[in-house]
């Protein structure tokens, strides 16, 4: 009981700081890297120096290399909070490092498309999986969506509607990613276009489309599980796909129409997608949070 | 000399990792009575290398006992011991030395051997007096550590169940090769997270 009050006292503070966090990395990035050391295991030698990728309010994304010079890693790390008691600082960040390495690893076996674990190290917070090349999901549409407006700006709806071949072969694609992750039986938690890669294929480049579809080419790899949890409930499934849709309608509105034919690989990869799609529905009606009162 | 020294990355440069493959080694039992006898003259990690999957689930093994060494968390007596405890899903550490281990019959036996300058050992002992120590105790050939030698060592059965990949999904419809890629991805996972 104590520890669930805490980590609800927790979370509400998190929330309160990210949100300062985040005004000061836009403003003076490099002070606060300053401010931030890397964990000691980036402090030993390495061919190319770790280079830091993100920051959220969470944790930080180092690109860093595993091994060998040859192999590139992702490097997440949970720094060390100062507005938390230690002891509770602790045991939250190994048990968030652990969650999310399991829900990898699980995901990896069941064959959903997800980097690989390499290390890991739970007291000292951090996490190396595979790096992922290619751009995220949202850079591909925009980039899309943006060479088709230079093309011609008004294109007809019914041509438009031929040319968007790619982008509904795209859409499929996703739809069937978050279904293949949802059978497997874990739900991402923060499912928008930032957060799955579009990782170009080994035999890559291929003569398909051609020109600007082809920045929509790629196996989608989902990336960041920092919120994922372990569920086979329709609610938190059918609140993974809203997300998702709100996502879309916020960051490529012109896309937005097209969200049904995620849904539609979605149902293909995933046998019990009907009743999350019902589901699905209600969470529309009310959005994400269950218990809203008043 | 067939011994090869690895660089890794996140490892101090005074850090030198040596690793080599022995096949058809005769003398598999006394190896590991001096490893049981605590012989220090025998501090290698002796492994069954038909419980290794590939060179990158064996080295990534290596840097993850060289990382608890380096951060003074290591669980078992010696980095050595701890290179082979890493090899397992586990945390269990007998069942380690018993799966990735070597016994009187083992045939195959990849060798590792760390060296770190310690207050007592400011001097090094060099590659060639390693491989000269090794060559004088294990009775076997000396093959390159390769992942083509290291899979026709390898008890694909055996290692699919120590790892727990047999019917995993993400080894269906891949070719040889990427399988094996693959199942060392998992396996790498599965090590990272030791049961736990």
């Amino acid at each position: 009981m104590l520890r669930c009050l805490l980590t609800n006292l927790e979370t509400y503070a998190k929330r309160k700081i990210s949100f300062t966090m985040t005004a000061a990395t836009t403003s003076a990035p490099s002070t606060v890297e300053h401010e931030f050391p890397p964990p000691k295991v980036l402090l030993y030698p390495s061919s190319t120096a770790p280079q830091l990728i993100t920051q959220g309010a969470e944790g930080r994304l180092y690109k860093t290399t595993y091994l060998f010079p040859s192999i590139p890693c992702a490097l997440k790390y949970r720094p060390p909070k100062p507005y938390r008691h230690p002891t509770l600082d602790a045991r939250l960040t190994r048990a968030r490092i652990l969650a999310e390495a399991r829900v990898l690893v699980k995901c990896r076996r069941d064959g959903v498309p997800v980097p690989a674990v390499y290390c890991v190290d739970e007291g000292a917070g951090w996490l190396m999986m595979e790096w992922v090349e290619g751009v995220p999901v949202r850079m591909g549409i925009n980039e899309w969506l943006g060479e088709r407006v230079r093309d011609g700006e008004e294109v007809e709806e019914e041509e438009g509607r031929e040319q968007k071949g790619a982008l509904v072969d795209l859409m499929r694609r996703i739809g069937d990613a978050v279904g293949r992750l949802h059978k497997t039986g874990v739900v991402h938690g923060d499912l928008t276009t930032s957060n799955m890669m579009l990782r170009p294929t080994r035999e890559s480049s291929g003569e398909r489309g051609g020109g600007r579809d082809k920045v929509l080419e790629g196996d989608i790899v989902l990336i960041d599980f920092g919120l994922a949890t372990q569920s086979t409930s329709e609610e938190d499934r059918a609140v993974d796909l809203y997300v998702l849709e709100r996502a879309f309608g916020s960051t490529h509105p012109r896309a937005e129409s097209l969200f049904d034919e995620v849904l539609n690989g979605y149902r293909a990869a995933f046998k019990q997608a009907g009743q999350v799609l019902k589901k699905l529905e209600d969470v529309r009606m009310r959005g994400r949070k269950r218990s809203m009162l008043g | 000399m067939t011994l090869e020294k690895l660089h890794l990355e996140h490892v101090p440069d005074d850090y030198r990792v040596y690793v080599g493959l022995f096949k058809g080694v005769t003398n598999a039992g006394h190896l590991q009575s001096q490893l049981v006898a605590r012989n220090a003259d025998y501090e290698y990690a002796f492994i069954d290398a038909s419980s290794v999957l590939s060179r990158l689930q064996l080295i990534g093994a290596v840097y993850k006992a060289l990382s608890v060494l380096l951060d003074g968390t290591i669980k078992t007596p010696n980095v050595h011991s701890e290179i082979v405890c890493s090899l397992s899903p586990s945390n269990n550490i007998s069942e380690a030395y018993r799966r990735w281990g070597i016994t009187a019959t083992t045939k195959d036996i990849i060798i590792v051997k760390v060296l770190f300058p310690t207050e007592t050992r400011a001097e090094l002992p060099s590659a060639e007096d390693v491989w000269q120590h090794i060559t004088e105790n294990v009775h076997g050939a000396a093959v390159p550590f390769s992942d083509d030698e290291l899979s026709q060592c390898t008890d694909w059965p055996k290692v699919r169940k120590y790892y727990k990949l047999n019917g995993a999904p993400a080894l269906d419809g891949k070719g040889e090769e990427e399988k094996i890629r693959e199942m060392s991805l998992l396996a790498l996972g599965a090590m990272a997270l030791r049961g736990i």
